[in-house]
């Protein structure tokens, strides 16, 4: 990045959130737009979601004469960032919901049909509708799929009924998740937080989940009424340690109690029972010990195992020695170019690198693949470079946040150190994810941020 | 964002208050901004007597600017959690303080015509 794109980029992007419009104001300006690239290249972008409408957005305004081609069946956009909102009753399902063509330049193709497989030596796209697309650059960004069938005993059908909910699974599911959750915070009882052992989108959602049904439910029926347990596979409550600590000490003054290296393996919906494998390490062998632990609850809120879709992993683009059951595109974890096939990128969650799979990291992804892909269509090589930033509003309460923004290294890059303090609960960052965040993704979709 | 655009400006304004909310207090802010500048011009002078009700009627306009932004982001009092909190609360606070005393001062000045 050029020398002053920290300023321009980061801190103009929350800086606008933080409704700080004189701090936003100075942010201004902006690199004059470089001058269209005249090319008759055929790039083909899989997925019109946060990333392919993105970096769709962003092709057009570079290049002049390429044919860009948009393969989604979806006719819906998802603002999938508000469904932690529309799950605790503070947003309606319709918040989340646009059409995909809504956010579209002109200039782009969209075949709304799904890829149905991909040849990247032959350097085509099959659809599910029949067509057969050849492409000189393929930009892979589809999105993961939620694999609910893998817990026995959980239905999609079961949500908002029963204590159960299920938030990833889209605005409605979400809608429904609020009724489930909304009945324990007014009746109280035993509530049971899971996330998956896979990888996952938006690591925080688990977490603010449980934060605010603890806290809805603490001001409704009030503390001594419920119970909160929040269960996770792995071995800390959050991928970043500093950040992982931090939530162990507000769980800990929350009263919720964790259960680490626990990962829900079925349920049981006529018993309200939920179960678990739990793996501990023999002190002595050091060999992984695996029980089966049975948990009762009135509400149960469960997020499935987390892969990449089927035509990805048919298609001999994924890792081949990591992430073999999830099937994530095998990329460079700097430019998300292809590490086998140098014409195809890899946006978003589908994206075989650790940690960015939230908006903020297509925001920050989508750049750095324009820029390669803009290049090699003059013969060169590009110079941007992704390096893992991920941000996360982490919601606490109703009203409180925290702005955690971290890289690969787990290292804290805050916006606005010594203004903002990452781990602190902030009111000004609850402001940026319940008013700010959706104008900064909607100007995102529209390559504008 | 690596562009900020009035039209980016103008969508986190209608994400904040709603698109309805939002424009009505837009023209709202722009009319009484242009009846002050009216009847300043009209009168050539400031009325000291106008001024001081306009001043008393500042902390009331600061109260409920608190208050609008807080109902409009589910939150309350008790989520400030840290200096910036209080600094933008009052921020909020003193624009509409401001907005407030202009309101009053221009509508004393368009009821009670050019007297003191």
């Amino acid at each position: 990045m050029k020398g002053s794109s920290l300023f321009t980029t980061r801190r103009g992007f929350l800086g606008l959130a933080a409704i700080g419009a004189a701090a936003a104001a100075a942010t201004g300006g902006g690199a004059a737009q470089a001058a269209r690239l005249a090319t008759k290249a055929r790039i083909v972008i899989i997925g019109a979601g946060a990333a392919g409408t993105a970096i769709a957005n962003r092709l057009v305004e570079r290049l002049d004469g390429a044919t860009i081609t948009i393969v989604d069946p979806r006719a819906e956009h998802l603002y999938q960032p508000g469904l932690s909102l529309v799950a605790a009753g503070l947003k309606p399902a319709s918040y989340t919901v646009s059409k995909t063509t809504d956010w579209l330049p002109r200039g782009v193709t969209l075949l709304p049909e799904a890829a149905a497989a991909i040849d990247p030596v032959a350097k085509t796209v099959a659809t599910t509708g029949g067509s057969k697309l050849d492409y000189d650059f393929l930009v892979v960004a589809p999105g993961l799929v939620l694999d609910h069938d893998a817990i026995p005993g959980f239905s999609l059908d079961m949500v908002g009924q029963n204590g159960i909910g299920a938030l990833y699974a889209g605005p409605d599911h979400a809608a429904r998740t609020w009724q489930a959750a909304r009945k324990f915070t007014e009746e109280g009882g035993v509530a049971v937080m899971t996330r998956p052992a896979t990888e996952m989108k938006c690591a925080g959602a688990p977490l603010k989940h449980a934060f605010l049904v603890e806290d809805i439910a603490s001001r409704t029926i009030g503390a001594g009424k419920f119970e909160m347990h929040y269960t996770a596979p792995q071995g800390a409550l959050f991928g970043v340690p500093i950040v992982a600590e931090k939530v162990r000490m507000l769980m800990g003054q929350r009263g919720i109690r964790t259960h680490l290296q626990h990962r829900l393996v079925s349920i049981e919906p006529g018993q309200k029972r939920a179960t678990f494998e739990k793996t501990e390490i023999d002190p002595a062998t050091k060999a992984e010990i695996k029980s089966l632990v049975e948990m009762p609850y009135d509400y149960l809120h469960v997020i499935p195992p987390q892969r990449a879709p089927e035509v990805i992993r048919q298609s001999g683009l994924s890792w081949a020695d990591k992430w073999t059951d999830q099937g994530w595109v095998e990329c460079d974890q700097k430019t998300m170019r292809h590490l086998r096939y140098p014409e195809i990128f890899a946006l978003g969650d589908v994206a075989g690198v650790p940690k960015g799979k939230t908006a903020a990291s297509v925001k920050w992804q989508v750049p750095v693949v324009e820029d390669h892909l803009v290049a090699a269509l003059q013969g060169k090589e590009g110079t941007e470079v992704y390096d893992g930033y991920t941000s996360c509003p982490l919601i606490t309460r109703v009203g409180r946040a925290m702005l955690i923004e971290f890289d690969y290294n787990n290292n804290l890059v805050p916006s606005f150190p010594g203004v903002i303090a990452p781990l602190e609960e902030l009111w000004i960052s609850w402001l940026m994810k319940e008013v700010a965040l959706k104008a900064t993704y909607n100007a995102m979709l529209r390559g504008k941020a | 964002m690596k562009e900020l655009t009035l039209a980016t400006l103008i969508a986190v304004g209608e994400e904040i208050f709603g698109r309805g909310l939002f424009w009505a207090l837009v023209a709202a802010a722009v009319l009484v901004t242009a009846l002050y500048l009216f009847v300043l011009i009209r009168d050539r002078a400031m009325s000291m007597r106008k001024f001081l009700v306009a001043q008393l009627s500042m902390p009331v306009g600061a109260v409920l600017a608190v208050w609008l932004v807080l109902a409009v982001t589910s939150s309350g009092l008790g989520d400030m959690g840290g200096p910036i909190d209080i600094i933008v609360l009052l921020a909020v606070a003193t624009m509409g303080a401001i907005g407030m005393a202009i309101l009053v001062y221009t509508v004393q000045s368009l009821v009670r015509g050019n007297r003191n």
